[in-house]
């Protein structure tokens, strides 16, 4: 009877983790005493101000930095055998697919690494097409794409491989409001289906309360998680962004950021409620 | 017509109105100044000599070309051999890249005749090797460019992929810099026919282009001289558009990188 089992490790856990970095100028507390446990499945967003180091703390939990304190755990093991037997995938602001193969040959590229076959590649790839919505392109380059669908591209490729955790550097950053709120949806549609945690970066108030289970507020200088705003939306459909719940969650997750107590959910819904009527 | 039957037109007509224009020009200026041939031969003159001499000048561009094109194969070789250790050994390529900025600085054909006194008068070597050393430099740095290009994303998403450095480079590096190869190989492919047709200027074998010019012009032959000239334009053309349809056929519509 193995241990993992019956109670499978969380797919992250941060513990006292602090990151120090040292240029020329001096030495930077990047990150300091970061604790979040983030369970199987669960959707936690990081947000905060620009140089809060939310974006370090990600790449710490993915292994491509190594924090000067603390420990980190994916899956309950260390983040560098976790990334080298690919426990998660990853996206980042910019799509960073490779121009010159297809939208397929740019999904199968992680399988093709890890000398996946050919025909198994091709059925993955085929898949992840269709679970991204983008059927009809398969063979299309990236430079023919927009921008939404080079991302949909760049998260069917760290889907490639079915990891149990996905890492999220602000990939609907630079995309506009109406494309960035469809894939919002998509999301939170492909995060269910698969089942994988995710941790996903972003600056914007509403897309972390629309997309999370749990929104961490970090605050800078230090960079430090100030706050865990649990957010209960229920399942996500378009409506969700006009219900009161919905801004009640963004009042407390912007009170937070201000770095004010955090108001009771259902206070603030009465107030949006009184709001309403007033209207 | 169809589009792109259209846009070669348009791509086409306005050169081509101007080189007609431009001959036109030259050929009245002549006439209208009764300007003496050893100062300026007229276009038709040296069309009429082309003729004339035709077999010879093509024979002549034979050899020169042949020439040109070993030099510029070997030069692109070596270029992209000391660009991939230049890009993968750091203090290699500290080392190697001034030498090369250093060669780049140097004309070089001013080596022509260094080389043409290291072997035999008989040797189509010397030549070669001007070529060769002149079609290097442009590759050389257009290929180590394009090594070196690795943007932070790709960097962190191959090492989310626990990829090792053969892998970056096999899988970004190499199609990466390959379309700045083709751009070096284009800016080489006209010089390796400068150099192949200016390196006998300098003595050694005279079979090329370059010894007709000069043997002409000693003949008093200006109309020749010039008719050897075209030929030497002709065969710098046809290099460029060689290395513009090799770039064609193996990047397909892939597109061009910024320089």
């Amino acid at each position: 009877m193995t241990e993992t089992a019956e109670t499978p490790a969380p797919a992250v856990e941060l513990a006292g983790v602090g990151k120090i970095f040292t240029a020329r100028r001096g030495v930077v507390e990047a990150l300091q005493e970061i604790d979040l446990t983030i369970a199987r499945g669960e959707f936690v967003a990081l947000i905060g101000p620009s140089g809060c180091g939310k974006s370090t703390l990600l790449r710490i939990i993915a292994d491509l930095l190594t924090p000067t304190a603390g420990t980190v755990l994916v899956n309950g093991k260390p983040a560098r055998r976790a990334r080298l037997d690919q426990d998660y995938g990853i996206a980042f602001q910019q799509a960073g697919l490779l121009d010159w193969r297809t939208v397929q040959a740019n999904i199968e590229l992680p399988l093709e690494l890890h000398g996946i076959d050919r025909g198994k590649r091709r059925a993955r790839a085929a898949e992840l097409i269709e679970l991204v919505g983008l059927g009809e392109f398969a063979s299309h380059r990236p430079p023919q794409l927009s921008g939404g669908m080079q991302q949909r591209v760049a998260i069917a490729r760290a889907l490639a491989e079915s990891p149990t955790l996905l890492l999220m550097d602000e990939p609907f950053g630079a995309l506009d409001e109406m494309t960035r709120e469809r894939m919002q949806n998509e999301l939170v549609r492909i995060a269910g289906e698969t089942g994988a945690a995710v941790v996903f970066v972003t600056h914007s108030i509403p897309e972390a309360v629309f997309l999370s289970d749990r929104v961490a507020v970090m605050s800078a200088r230090p960079g430090r998680i100030s706050d865990v705003v649990p957010v209960d939306l229920g399942a996500r459909t378009d409506d969700t962004r006009e219900e009161p719940r919905f801004y009640a969650a963004i009042t407390q997750v912007r009170e937070a950021l201000r770095g004010r107590p955090v108001p009771k959910t259902a206070d603030v819904e009465a107030s949006v409620e009184q709001a309403k009527g007033a209207l | 017509m169809n589009l792109t039957a259209r846009r070669a037109a348009d791509n086409l007509l306005p050169p081509l109105i101007f080189g007609v224009a431009f001959i036109a020009a030259w050929q009245l200026l002549v006439r209208a100044f009764n300007i003496r041939t050893f100062v300026l031969p007229a276009p038709t003159d040296i069309w009429t000599a082309f003729g004339d001499q035709h077999s010879r000048i093509t024979t002549a561009a034979g050899h020169s070309g042949l020439n040109a094109l070993v030099g510029l194969i070997v030069g692109a070789v070596v270029g992209v051999l000391l660009a991939a250790i230049a890009s993968r050994i750091p203090i290699l390529g500290g080392a190697i890249t001034p030498v090369v900025a250093g060669l780049a600085a140097l004309p070089i054909v001013a080596l022509a005749p260094l080389l043409n006194n290291m072997y035999s008068p008989l040797s189509t070597l010397p030549r070669r090797e001007v070529v060769a050393i002149s079609a290097f430099v442009p590759v050389f740095f257009n290929v180590l460019r394009g090594l070196s290009q690795l943007t932070p994303v790709h960097r962190e998403l191959m090492q989310s992929y626990a990829a090792s450095q053969t892998e970056v480079l096999r899988v970004i590096r190499i199609p990466n810099a390959l379309p700045h190869f083709f751009t070096g190989l284009r800016v080489a492919s006209s010089l390796a026919v400068i150099a192949a047709v200016v390196s006998e200027y300098f003595g050694g074998l005279q079979d090329g282009l370059g010894s007709r010019i000069t043997s002409s012009v000693g003949a008093s032959d200006y109309a020749a001289a010039w008719a050897s000239v075209l030929g030497a334009v002709v065969l710098g053309l046809i290099f460029y558009v060689g290395a513009l349809l090799l770039e064609r056929l193996v990047l397909g519509n892939r597109a061009a990188p910024a320089t």
